[in-house]
């Protein structure tokens, strides 16, 4: 191995870093976070084994590792979105969401960038990772947002939240907005209120997707598509903002 | 002693000499500063903290968080000089630390009228932080902390004025507790955040308990020089003595905090997060550099260490000076550091994000932080006329 030569190699830069290094700089953050936070007592350890951690390269739970009697979750098939954005449309007229510009559950961020001369646009949907150990939850002092107790879905108790923002602030994903109407943080729930409790099986930015980008289900279920995509095949799969150690259940891939 | 009647107790305590009408008149005018200040963000509540405010999803705590961290800071610094000198007694500091008790009590009301129109809706937040507690929240320890602290320094304040000595040394204690665990805990709810890499980290609850030493002792000299001043008269040799011994922990603590102001940005370009350095470079080249270098570094800190060397911690006037800038230094790193926390977008790369979003604070934010400042000086003036012997006679024990 030549230093001269190394040096001029172009930088990789973060995205390409193999998940073992990933993983064990998660880990690393994760003791830090649990030590700082006073150990298991504070750091929310009741689910944060739902990563797994005894098998390196993987960012996804394995069996017996879901805290949850359904834990749902999401795979972004990321290469897929055009940036239509009828996902958005739908969320907001699902859920309610205000016309404010920024009030909004779920949102498509584009960027362009060039590869073999040629420009490339690429899509990226975003919403709440309702993560394992999910800063939000930890940082509001009134437990007005909380992991719902069956499904894992990061969810908002409108009449408890002060509107201290805290939660705002400790969410890696820009996933939470004031609603003015509601006078309370408002974020995606899964439409765990207007879909899932009237029976159905899909969230309405999911449904509404034409390319099919999102797949939404029960990770724990092996019958469900999002368990295929997640546990078999040998696709990469990513999540965002590994370095925080919230452990999100949204899951990003190429497929 | 102790009194029964409060006329009586008023009597004792009053400064009779302080109510010339000019002072009166400044009593008034920023009794009108505070009501008229705090009315600003009284609006929010009527038009939406939205519409009055100008924070952002992407950026939701600005310049009013920051202030109440900058009055909650200030507040735990006096506390603490006062508790040490009531307790251990060894300090110089004992002769003006009624003094301190009282200017920290004004403090943290600043502290809470201000973070008290910032919150959305601060009924729910009676109600909740009593029926739903979180007890992995930062934010509910450090206002149960808060609230305890005010309400022990309530009755210390009473025990001084009343001459219950033990009931103040004791209560004062445990005010002086609830304020250092409180001020750990405003530092904890920044520096547990590990999707923010400029507050991320071990070092920012230290950090606040410095900046506490160091604006309470600053608050120290220049409260007691206004009071002295105010009364058109000398220091007694004692008094003296005893803000000489605020100027030097003022001193020492600056080496301090200016220490770890440097460390604390030389970590992040050694490696770490990239947002976390992005943010830094908003302080040494970007946004925030002005604020950085001209208020936070040469007028709160080198220029403060120029003086109290010219004033050979003799010349209290020069110390007081000093004082003022340090707080106007403290001032702006309160906000320099609530807004560097937030200001480089999460998702850098995508949507043509710039690396640095763009925040300035409403006219109504400004009101609101003079409504805070009128407070202070209202409860000042208030404090001097009302209780003015009770913080130039000897320590109550």
């Amino acid at each position: 191995m030549k230093i001269e030569e190394l040096e001029k190699e172009k930088n990789e830069g973060i995205e390409n870093l193999p998940l073992e290094e990933r993983r064990n700089f998660l880990k690393m953050g994760l003791a830090v976070t649990g030590v700082f936070l006073g150990g298991s007592v504070l750091s929310l350890t009741s689910v944060s084994h739902a990563s797994n951690q005894s098998i390196p390269d993987t960012d996804i739970p394995t069996e017996g590792q879901y805290p949850y009697t359904k834990h749902y979750g999401m795979v972004m098939r990321q290469n897929r979105c055009v940036g239509c954005e009828k996902c958005v449309e739908a969320c907001k007229q699902t859920n309610h969401v205000p016309d404010a510009h920024d009030a909004y559950r779920t949102a498509i961020q584009e960027r362009r960038t060039t590869e073999n001369g040629a420009e490339k646009r690429e899509f990226r949907p975003v919403l709440c990772n309702h993560c394992n150990r999910p800063p939000c939850v930890r940082v509001c002092p009134t437990k007005a947002t909380y992991k719902d107790p069956e499904t894992g879905i990061v969810v908002m108790d409108y009449a408890k939240c002060i509107g201290c923002k805290t939660c705002m602030a400790a969410c890696p994903y820009n996933a939470r907005y004031f609603n003015a109407e509601k006078h309370a943080i408002d974020k995606c729930n899964f439409c765990i209120d207007t879909r899932l409790a009237e029976g159905q099986t899909e969230t309405a930015c999911a449904a509404a997707c034409p390319a099919r980008v999102r797949i939404f289900g029960n990770l724990k279920d092996k019958s469900t598509e999002i368990y295929r995509l997640l546990h078999t095949g040998d696709t990469k799969i990513w999540v965002l903002r590994p370095d925080t150690g919230a452990l999100p259940n949204v899951f990003y891939m190429n497929a | 002693m102790t009194n029964t009647s409060i006329s009586a107790i008023f009597d004792q305590t009053a400064e009779p000499r302080l109510a010339t009408p000019g002072l009166n008149r400044a009593t008034i005018f920023f009794l009108i500063v505070a009501i008229v200040g705090l009315s600003c963000g009284v609006l929010s509540f009527i038009f939406g903290h939205h519409s009055i405010y100008h924070n952002t999803r992407e950026m939701p705590w600005g310049l009013l968080i920051s202030t109440y961290a900058f009055w909650a800071i200030t507040s735990t610094g006096l506390c603490i000089y006062a508790a040490m000198s009531h307790v251990f007694g060894g300090t110089r500091m004992g002769i003006i630390s009624n003094r301190m008790v009282w200017m920290s009590i004004i403090c943290i009301m600043a502290a809470f009228a201000t973070i008290g129109v910032e919150i959305a809706s601060p009924h729910r937040m009676l109600i909740y932080n009593v029926l739903s507690p979180n007890p992995t929240s930062n934010i509910w320890w450090m206002g149960t902390l808060y609230g305890l602290a005010v309400g022990c320094m309530i009755i210390e304040f009473a025990g001084i004025v009343t001459g219950l000595v033990r009931v103040a040394l004791i209560v004062g204690i445990f005010a002086a507790i609830a304020e250092v665990l409180a001020n750990s805990c405003l530092g904890g709810v920044f520096a547990t955040l590990p999707a923010r890499p400029y507050w991320y980290g071990a070092q920012l609850p230290i950090y606040f308990l410095t900046a506490a030493f160091l604006s309470g002792a600053a608050a120290a000299v220049l409260f007691n020089f206004l009071a002295y001043w105010l009364r058109g008269e000398k220091m007694s040799p004692t008094v003296h003595l005893g803000v000489k011994s605020a100027g030097k922990a003022m001193t020492l603590v600056l080496i301090l905090y200016t220490v770890a102001t440097f460390w604390r940005l030389v970590s992040f370009y050694v490696g770490g997060p990239e947002l976390g350095r992005i943010a830094a470079d908003a302080l040494i080249s970007g946004p925030l550099a002005i604020n950085f270098w001209v208020l936070e570094v040469c007028i709160g800190l080198l220029i403060p260490i120029i003086l109290i060397i010219l004033s050979r911690l003799e010349d209290v006037g020069m110390m007081a000076l000093a004082g003022l800038l340090v707080l106007i230094g403290q001032f702006v790193a309160r906000y320099d550091l609530v807004v560097a926390g937030q200001i480089v977008p999460q998702n850098l790369g995508w949507d043509d994000l710039p690396s640095h979003f763009s925040y300035i604070p409403s006219i109504f934010e400004f009101g609101v932080i003079a409504g805070g400042i009128g407070v202070v000086a209202f409860g000042f003036l208030i404090g001097e006329r009302v209780f003015g012997k009770t913080f130039t006679q000897k320590e109550h024990h």
